[in-house]
């Protein structure tokens, strides 16, 4: 059962992350990320990882694709142009990623051991309570500094995207 | 070959399926010619890079790659909203989305 259940979603993964690469039109490429972010977050959900498939869920596809799909319609963003490209970046491009993916995938299955399986529920460290015992804990200066690079982030985008006034 | 109902998941699926998932990444960032849809294919490539940090989280039977994806996707939240405000500048200024015509650093 779950390797019935990985394949499905991964196979929803890797198609809608094709889509994403192959459609020309912006809004597809956002509604294909989407996609990809909720099946992964039902594969973090079979790795026992609660708490990030939910901040998946609710940052990823929530917050960071409402703020895209927002700025394609606010900017009316169309169709992409094609280019002429150089011949070699043609014919060299996909060969050179299935060479990538093969070279990881020899890689990965050389170096760890055969026998080790991940079964849904033997997990149990993903919890929100065990996640923020260990992030209130350990990595509480961690968790500051993030909330001042936010701040910063903040203020950076709106004096980016601010009217001039003289 | 054990029957697919009762076997776990072998681990290295998982980071087989980031492997993919970054490569796609890889290619839109480098084929695409709208400037939103790169910036979307470094979201996919940091959502990858996520699954890997989540399966290695359950391979030491740790949760501190749980605390990085966090972070990673907190880091993606502030860049997402400081990247959309640069595209949103260039737009004002030049009417283009197109990455070809905002050369004014080459050469």
């Amino acid at each position: 059962m779950d390797q019935i259940l990985f394949i499905v979603f991964a196979a929803i993964a890797v198609l809608c992350g094709i889509n994403l690469v192959l459609q020309s039109h912006p809004i597809s490429s956002a509604l294909s990320l989407v996609g990809v972010m909720g099946a992964l977050a039902l594969i973090y959900l079979q790795l026992g990882g609660e708490f990030i498939a939910a901040a998946q869920l609710i940052v990823y596809a929530g917050a960071i694709m409402v703020l895209f799909i927002f700025v394609i319609m606010l900017l009316n963003a169309g169709r992409e142009r094609e280019t002429p490209r150089r011949l070699w970046v043609r014919w060299a491009g996909l060969p050179l990623l299935f060479l990538f993916i093969a070279l990881m995938a020899y890689v990965v299955q050389r170096i760890l051991p055969p026998s080790d399986e991940v079964r849904f529920g033997s997990y149990t460290f993903g919890t929100a309570e065990a996640i923020g015992t260990r992030l209130f804990t350990t990595y509480l200066l961690p968790f500051e500094i993030t909330s001042v690079l936010i701040l910063i982030a903040i203020v950076g985008a709106i004096v980016l995207a601010r009217k001039e006034v003289e | 070959m054990p029957i697919p109902l009762v076997a776990g998941v072998p681990f290295s699926w998982y980071l087989i399926l980031s492997a993919i998932l970054f490569a796609l990444g890889v290619a839109g960032f480098l084929f695409r010619r709208n400037i939103i849809t790169v910036f979307m294919s470094i979201e996919l490539m940091l959502n990858a890079v996520n699954l890997s940090f989540i399966a290695f989280s359950y391979h030491l039977k740790q949760n501190d790659g749980h605390i990085f994806s966090f972070f990673v996707m907190v880091v993606a939240a502030a860049e997402a909203a400081v990247g959309l405000a640069i595209i949103l500048t260039i737009f004002k200024n030049r009417q283009t989305l197109e990455i070809d015509e905002v050369s004014t650093l080459k050469n």
